[in-house]
This record gives C-alpha cells, sequence and structure tokens, in this order.
C-alpha cells in the first residue's frame, strides 16, 4: 500500500480503513475465516482447551459442583507419594522394555524375508495382517481364554504336546508382563511389518549388487545394507512404540485389570482409576501431565541421541 | 522438523506412490527388483534348501499365528460350553450348535452394537475429512496471514501425547464450555473429538501442497471462487489420500474401547468394543461369548480379506507418512 504524506489525516484514514476491509473481503479475507471455523472450533474444544484445562486442573482441587480451589503443587506430592506408584511405573518401564528386546524385532524379521521372497509374497502378508484387524477386545478376550492356567488351557495344551508347562501365564505375577507382550507383538507386528516392508522396498538394489561384488554373504548384506538403510525409520517406529507402550491401557484393563498383585498396573491404569473409580480428577491430570512431560523429554533426548548416531 | 515426536516425512518411495490424480496415466507396474539375494544366490543349492526350509516355518508360524484364532474362535462360536471349557482343542470335532449366533446377535445385542460401531465409524469420517480438508485447504491454498500462527498451533498438538487431555476432554464432554450441553451418551461425543487429529491436517496439508498450483490458478481465472474451486478442483485430485485418511479414521474408530466407553456409557449405544467387553460380566453363557466374539472378529477380517490389495497399499503408505 502506497504511503500517502496527506496533512488532514481523519478522512484518508477513514478512507483507509473502508477500502482495507473491501480488499479484505475481496482476496478472499471471508473465505479464509469461513475455512478456519470448523478447524479451531474443532480444535478448541477438543485439543487445544483440554490441554490447557488439563495443565490448570492438575494445580486445582475440583468436585464439579463448586468453585476449583487453587491448590498448587498439593495434587503433585499426592501423586509422587502415592505407595502404588514406583511400582506402576516400573511395570509400565518393564512393559516398554519386553516390547522393545522382544516384541520389537519380529515386524523387522517378516518385513525382510517377505521381502526376499520372489512368489507367494503377498500371502504371507495378508497372514501377518490378520491379527491386525482383529478389534483389540475381541482379540484379548480370546486370548484371555487361550491364556487359560490350567493344563486343559489351549496354549497349556500345546506347550504339553512338546512336554513343557502348564504355565500360569495371567496368573503369576513373573509371567503376566511377558504374556501382555506376546499377546501385543501378534496383535501389532503384522501392521507395523508392512510400514518395514514399503521402507525396504525403496532401498536401491544397487547398494546389494555393489555389496555382492565386493564378496558380502547374504547375511552380512542384510545386515550392512538393509539394516542400516532402515535405520531412520527403525528410529522412528522404535520412538513410537514407546510412547505407545508408556500410554498402555486397553491391555492390562481387560486382561487382568492391574493384576495379580498389581504385576500389570500401569500409568494409565493408576490414571484411570483416579478419575474414573476415585473421581479425583486432580491427582489423574497431575500424573498425565508428569507423564506427558516425562514423554516430551524422553522424545527429546531420543531425538538427540538418535541424530548423533545418524550420518548427517 | 521439531524435535519432539514424530516427524512427518514422506519417504520419496511413498511420494510416488500418493500423487495426485492429474490426468497421469498409471504407471506400469515394475518388475520386482532384487533384494539382498540374488538371482546367482538363488541357484546355490545351500540358498535354496534353506530357504525353502525358512519360507515353509514362516508360513506354518504365520498361518497358526494368523489365522489360527480366528478359526478357533470360529470353531468355538457354534461349540457348547462345556465342550470348549473342557477339552479346547477338541471341539473342531464336537457337534455343532449354530443357535449361539442368533442368541449372540440378538440376546447379547452383538447385533445392534455393530450397528453402532458402523455409526460411530462413519460419523468420525465424516468429521476427520471435513474438519482437516477446510484446515489442510485454508493452511495450503487459501493461506491468509494468520495461517502460520494456525498451522503451528495445530503441528503443536501433534507433540503432546494423548494422555495428557484424556481427563479434561472427559470434563468438557461432560459439559461444553459456553454451549451449556452435555454430549456424554450422544454419538457426537465420539464423532467431534475425532475430528481434532493434526496428524490428518497435516498429511492433507502436504498432498494440497502438491497439487500443481497452475491448476487452482486456471480455474480462479475462469471466476471459479475459492470455495468451487475447493470442491471441484481440490477434493477430487485428492481422492486417494482422502481414501487413506478414510481408511484410518474406520480402523481407529473400529478399534477404540476407553473412549466409546467412557463417553456412551447407555447399552443401547455402545459401540461392540464396549459391548462385547461387558459380556463377561453378564450372563451369557460362555459358548454365546464366544459367538459374539467371532461375529465381531469376522467383518473386519472379512472386509479386509476382500480388499486386501487396496487395504495393504493405503496402510503402508500411511505408514511412509508416519515415519
Amino acid at each position: 500500500m502506497s504511503r500517502t504524506i496527506d496533512l488532514d489525516v481523519a478522512p484518508v484514514r477513514a478512507r483507509r480503513r473502508r477500502r482495507s476491509i473491501v480488499d479484505w473481503y475481496r482476496s478472499g479475507g471471508l473465505t479464509a475465516v469461513l475455512f478456519a471455523v470448523p478447524v479451531v472450533l474443532i480444535f478448541l474444544y477438543f485439543s487445544w482447551g483440554p490441554v490447557v484445562r488439563g495443565v490448570l486442573m492438575s494445580v486445582e482441587k475440583t468436585n464439579l459442583i463448586g468453585p476449583a480451589l487453587w491448590v498448587g503443587l498439593n495434587n503433585f506430592t499426592y501423586v509422587l507419594t502415592d505407595p502404588g506408584l514406583p511400582q506402576a511405573a516400573l511395570n509400565t518401564a518393564y512393559y516398554a522394555l519386553l516390547g522393545l528386546v522382544f516384541g520389537f524385532p519380529v515386524p523387522i524379521l517378516i518385513a525382510v524375508f517377505v521381502n526376499e521372497l520372489r512368489r507367494y509374497g503377498w500371502m504371507y502378508n495378508l497372514l501377518a495382517y490378520l491379527p491386525a484387524v482383529v478389534p483389540p477386545v475381541a482379540g484379548i478376550l480370546l486370548w484371555k481364554f487361550f491364556y487359560d492356567p490350567s493344563s486343559g488351557g489351549i496354549f497349556n495344551g500345546i506347550l504339553g504336546w512338546f512336554g513343557l508347562g502348564p504355565l500360569p501365564w495371567l496368573n503369576s505375577e513373573a509371567m503376566a508382563m511377558p504374556s501382555l507382550v506376546l499377546y501385543t507383538t501378534w496383535a501389532g507386528a503384522g501392521a507395523t511389518a508392512i510400514i518395514y516392508l514399503a521402507a525396504i522396498g525403496g532401498i536401491s538394489p544397487e547398494l546389494y549388487e555393489a555389496a555382492e561384488i565386493d564378496g558380502a554373504g547374504i547375511w552380512s548384506r542384510l545386515w550392512h545394507v538393509t539394516i542400516p538403510q532402515l535405520r531412520n525409520v527403525i528410529f522412528i517406529m522404535m520412538l513410537l512404540q514407546l510412547i505407545g507402550t508408556f500410554q498402555l491401557f486397553t491391555e492390562p484393563f481387560l486382561f487382568t485389570g492391574g493384576g495379580p498383585n498389581n504385576a500389570t498396573q500401569t500409568i494409565m491404569l493408576k490414571i484411570y482409576n483416579y478419575a474414573f473409580v476415585n473421581g479425583d480428577y486432580g491427582a489423574a491430570t497431575a500424573l498425565s501431565v508428569l507423564l506427558a512431560l516425562f514423554l516430551c523429554v524422553l522424545s527429546v533426548v531420543y531425538h538427540f541421541i538418535t541424530k548423533r548416531w545418524s550420518p548427517s | 522438523m521439531s524435535a519432539a515426536g514424530p516427524s512427518i516425512v514422506i519417504a520419496p518411495a511413498e511420494l510416488s506412490a500418493i500423487e495426485p490424480v492429474v490426468g497421469r496415466r498409471r504407471r506400469p507396474r515394475e518388475a520386482k527388483e532384487r533384494g539382498a539375494i540374488s538371482a546367482a544366490d538363488r541357484k546355490r543349492p545351500i540358498v535354496m534348501v534353506s530357504m525353502w526350509i525358512i519360507q515353509v516355518a514362516m508360513f506354518v508360524g504365520l498361518l497358526v499365528a494368523g489365522l489360527g484364532p480366528i478359526a478357533w474362535s470360529a470353531r468355538a462360536s457354534v461349540s457348547s460350553s462345556q465342550d470348549i471349557i473342557s477339552d479346547p482343542m477338541g471341539i473342531w470335532t464336537a457337534p455343532p450348535r449354530w443357535g449361539n449366533i442368533e442368541q449372540a446377535w440378538n440376546g447379547a445385542l452383538i447385533g445392534s452394537s455393530l450397528g453402532n460401531t458402523v455409526i460411530v465409524a462413519l460419523g468420525s469420517t465424516v468429521t476427520t475429512l471435513f474438519v482437516s480438508a477446510t484446515a489442510a485447504y485454508l493452511l495450503s491454498v487459501l493461506r491468509p496471514r494468520w495461517s502460520a500462527l494456525l498451522s503451528g498451533a495445530i503441528l503443536a498438538t501433534l507433540f503432546l501425547p494423548g494422555v495428557i487431555s484424556l481427563v479434561p476432554l472427559y470434563l468438557t464432554i461432560l459439559h461444553m464450555p459456553v454451549l451449556n450441553v452435555s454430549l456424554l451418551n450422544t454419538f457426537w461425543g465420539v464423532w467431534l473429538p475425532a475430528g481434532a487429529s493434526a496428524f490428518n491436517v497435516i498429511v492433507l496439508k502436504r498432498f494440497f501442497d502438491s497439487i500443481p498450483r497452475e491448476l487452482i490458478e486456471a480455474a480462479r481465472i475462469d471466476g471459479a471462487s475459492a470455495m468451487r474451486v475447493f470442491t471441484t478442483v481440490v477434493i477430487p485430485l485428492s481422492r486417494p489420500i482422502l481414501g487413506v485418511v478414510t481408511l484410518l479414521t474406520i480402523i481407529a474408530s473400529w478399534k477404540d474401547y476407553l473412549w466409546p466407553m467412557l463417553v456412551l456409557a447407555a447399552p443401547s449405544l455402545q459401540p461392540v468394543s464396549v459391548t462385547l467387553a461387558n459380556l463377561p460380566n453378564g450372563s451369557m453363557p460362555f459358548a454365546v461369548q464366544m459367538a459374539a466374539v467371532f461375529l465381531t472378529i469376522i467383518i473386519p477380517v472379512a472386509l479386509f480379506v476382500v480388499f486386501q490389495r487396496q487395504f495393504l497399499r493405503g496402510v503402508s503408505s500411511a505408514g511412509g507418512l508416519k515415519g
């Protein structure tokens, strides 16, 4: 817009404002606002609002009827001194660790293998993906029955054919968490394998040819070409899995309800119990804020560690 | 990209897989390129034998793990409770009892809750598509001066774990600020929050960014309004990515359990995941519970088997967007 060096300022300003509103309208300003309405309303109500409200509620005491009272860090001290917290935190970390060690490599192995198939690859894909389309609640009810600890249970029956077992599965403190990991690996491996398979398909064949000419065998080609080429995908999937496992809820809730003897009590279950069993929304949001902070710190630290390992 | 959280990077392979369909002929399917094992390797006896062994072992393993539980649940759905509990591996030869299915469908309300699941999934999809497509169009094509602020605010939510807003989101549904209504026990309580997905907004914005600007300019010069460009140029060109977003939303709402359990407390509104989880607390015989499990499994499995090609392509491209 051109600058005017006019002395009687007022009418110019009025004219300019009128023109700028017309300009704004002509350049699509109103349309832009109309297009912004749905996203702004939905995010205000269901995303930005709840996040702000969650942080506010973590320092308040409320019973939803009277006005909320500012209680400072009381909710945090209450949550942090809860005698059940260390166990829940350790369980959650244990679950995440088991998932990383035993569950994480499975989809990579499936994807590497399926990629080498020249025929029938789709059949392996189909079979590996089937558990991922089973709704989690149905899968859990089914597996809960499979995990029957008596020697007549399905898994124990199968182990019995090989002269093993019977194992107590969900009934023992030591085996409950590994049993949950076994289920989540079954339920999730196929879906993750598809993502790795797409990434493996993007690896240039020249790399394998060069490695082969240099005398690398099949295993060293997989180890020195495939895995390094997948590094970025592996890093991101690992972080996503960590974030997912730290927010684990449905599996312990439906399989064990946190038992036996709190062996599968997780942070998310504690949040649920604070809020929807005890009605203590302050404590629930305080623990949510702590978990969210932890996950943010984890993501940042993870980002810097993996960045150091990356070539560029 | 920002430091925290999953970054949205589209891998080159995926970019070529999903692109605007601008009068471009589909590329001929390339012959499958080599992997780590070369053609020469495949002729060596030891490689042939070990590949064969691994192939058979993997096939048997995947068959047992992938199909086994589904097949067992299919057979259990038509067996008697007595047979299932006393000898779960022996039910294959037990006399079939077809009444279980009917009893699960009507008596255990699986039929009507499957209907609720469909309502939830469709409504969530409509909200998600509407909100994220209009937002992406705003941020990618209209680009008002304040769009950077808006896109920053949307992007920021991507890096906050969902757990932080679970409880306050529930309280928001219980009593909507300003509007003073409660969405508890209404489908809106599930539909509307589904639209607040930063991931979908960003995926669509990236896609809209790749639409040639000449097409949009040409339409504008021909006198099309911004709304008309949206409905007649951008949306038709974006069918592939809208399909992917639809697929992901339907899968997510089909699987969701915690949120519908909290919001849809009335049994007549509950989707099948919630109804199913409550069955063991009820008085239904065990065989009917198993029939209910089977009914819940078989619909997504059948849809997946029929549309597996489109399904796997959509999911893997979504993975490329996520990874």
